[in-house]
């Protein structure tokens, strides 16, 4: 058993008690977004209800606390991260927007005719079309890295692979259908010796694992608050203050300028240059809150209990016959995420049938089209686990499960 | 009752364990690629049109859902054999009934077995899966009918 106490930390989670047809709620789509405690909820409803004022303007009393409470969400952020200055932690929407800052703004001032982009195949579309464009654009090249049998990174080939034209690696920390979790220090390594940079796809990585930018030693690291307690519209970007302050801004307006002429303008200074416009005060202050309860469980014990939720519904998953189960068998390599498919059943059918007993999953190609083609599926069933969800749930997916099978004529086990 | 029961008819699942007209035409007049964005399934579909204008041969090879699988399997029986003017006007028909909001667009007898799809209405996500054959069935008979002409 792990450390954390799943029953007490259901009781902040008011979503866990919907009922849908008479069946309570079981939420196995974690790895799309998480669910929210009270007290996220809470610190919404307070900021609206207590303080409301924009940030960075205002001398009066409520836009004095709105701006404290918004950037000491900053410093909550660079000590979860471990990041050595706050001024490298810069807001955005989500993952996609912080990718595109940087394909927008590094990209374009340091990619040319010939460069190569490295990524894994297995990249979500946010940490793949960007740098398609960019390729595009720039008259540069993607070359993918390569995966073994088992869905991890071939690190053999990844040395051949990334090499004197590479100028960026790019890759997820964690695979949001495979669950691999990838060997960041070593690509960060391999990239640095060619003096490459490295970007690391954390939208996966730091809800479920320990994380320090400095151990991993990216050079930038993003991440969307929503798929860690936190509301939707808050992403981050960290990246290394050298490469932050040698770029150019994405968007322009207010805020993110120091002072305005008619014909021109000065940017502001980090981590306001890249905040054009009134931001999402009120999620961000409440991601803050998010950070602060994923703190107080201590991350060790929030990976603790996901290893071993993953490693019950790999065995028990396992039992079906005519399942694939895709990534790594070993649940110490992988996330919380685990994809599969039933022969004969196509994943839309199985997502539908399990939301009937209200069993939430997803199916389809989880923004990963590539991956699937090379797993030759157009599409898998995905149950991915968070904090809250017990063992009973991953019970409650299999007879689930055994009911699809039913609906659809048993075709499973025929 | 599970909710599933309406969706999961004999019906349909017979259609999808046994698809009709499955398969690929060589030199079709008309082959036609549909996508569903949401999912990624994918269905190519095979037209053949005579020079007066009859189906005379459709295939399907389909990687979709059961209610996908389903729909063009009886899609393509329906159609089979018909002019393209009456193809035109059961899809015109199908569709209405997938999208309007009440259940009253009927069908004619001889359309009958369509109505199996129609609990598909209660699940708005899946009315896509429903619709995808159809939609590429039209833009067949779009192209077969401008190759025609040239
Ligand atoms: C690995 C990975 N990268 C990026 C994203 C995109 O995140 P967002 O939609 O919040 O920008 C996701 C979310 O699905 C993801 O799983």
């Amino acid at each position: 058993m792990s450390n954390l106490d799943v029953e007490k930390i259901r009781q902040d989670f008011p979503i866990l008690d919907r009922v849908i047809d008479g069946k309570r709620l079981v939420y196995l789509d974690n790895a799309a977004t998480s669910q929210k405690p009270v007290q996220v909820i809470k610190s919404i409803s307070n900021y609206y209800e207590q303080y409301n004022s924009n940030v960075h303007r205002g001398i009066h009393t409520m836009s004095e606390e709105a701006t404290t409470a918004y950037e000491g969400v900053r410093e909550t952020v660079a000590n979860f991260i471990g990041a050595k200055e706050t001024c490298e932690v810069i807001f955005t929407r989500n993952t996609t927007e912080a990718i595109n800052l940087v394909a927008y703004s590094w990209g374009r001032q340091n990619v040319l005719p010939g460069d190569e982009i490295v990524l894994s195949p297995m990249e979500h579309h946010s940490n793949l079309v960007p740098w398609q464009q960019l390729a595009q654009e720039r008259e540069a090249k993607l070359v993918f890295l390569e995966l073994t049998e088992d869905g991890q990174i071939n690190m053999e080939s990844a040395k051949q692979l990334i090499g004197s034209k590479t100028r960026l690696v790019t890759v997820t920390q964690m695979s949001n259908v495979l669950g691999t979790i990838t060997p960041v220090k070593e690509l960060a390594r391999l990239a640095h010796q060619h003096n490459a940079i490295i970007l690391v796809d954390g939208a996966q990585g730091v809800p479920h694992l320990k994380t320090s930018v400095a151990e991993l030693e990216c050079d930038f690291y993003v991440f969307s608050l929503h798929k860690m307690l936190g509301p939707t519209g808050v992403g981050i970007l960290w990246g290394k203050k050298e490469i932050l302050n040698a770029m150019p801004p994405f968007m322009f307006g207010g805020d993110m300028i120091s002072s305005v002429h008619r014909d021109k303008s000065r940017w502001n200074e980090l981590p306001w240059k890249f905040e054009a416009g009134t931001p999402n005060i009120a999620d961000v202050i409440a991601s803050g809150v998010a950070i602060e309860y994923l703190q107080n469980l201590g991350m060790d014990n929030v990976r603790e209990h996901e290893v071993e939720i993953t490693e019950y519904a790999l065995k028990r998953l396992g039992e079906i016959k005519g399942i694939t189960i895709y990534g790594p068998k070993d649940a110490n390599l992988r996330g919380g995420v685990v994809a599969f498919n039933v022969e004969g059943i196509h994943p839309h059918d199985l997502g539908q049938i399990l939301s009937d007993s209200a069993v939430a999953i997803r199916a389809g190609h989880h923004c990963c089209q590539p991956l699937m083609k090379d797993l030759k599926v157009m599409g898998t069933a995905r149950a991915s686990f968070y904090i809250y969800n017990t063992l009973e749930e991953v019970d409650l997916l299999m007879a689930a499960l055994k009911e699809a099978d039913k609906v659809m004529g048993h075709v499973a086990c025929r | 009752m599970s909710l599933a029961d309406d969706l999961y008819r004999e019906t349909i699942l017979d259609h999808y364990h046994n698809p009709r007209n499955n398969g690929s035409i060589d030199n079709a007049s008309a082959t036609v690629e549909g996508v569903n964005p949401l999912c990624g399934d994918e269905l190519t579909l095979y037209l053949n049109v005579s020079p007066t204008g009859l189906i005379e041969d459709v295939k399907l090879m389909a990687h979709g859902c059961s209610i996908n699988t389903a729909s063009g399997s009886m899609m393509s029986e329906a159609i089979l054999g018909q002019s393209v003017e009456r193809a035109e006007e059961i899809i015109e028909s199908f569709k209405n009934m997938m999208l309007t909001k009440s259940d009253e667009v009927a069908f004619e007898d001889e359309l009958e077995e369509l109505e199996a799809l129609r609990g598909v209405k209660k699940y708005p996500v899946r009315i896509k899966c429903a619709l995808l054959p159809w939609n590429t069935l039209l833009e067949g008979i779009q192209t077969a009918k401008s190759t025609k002409k040239e």
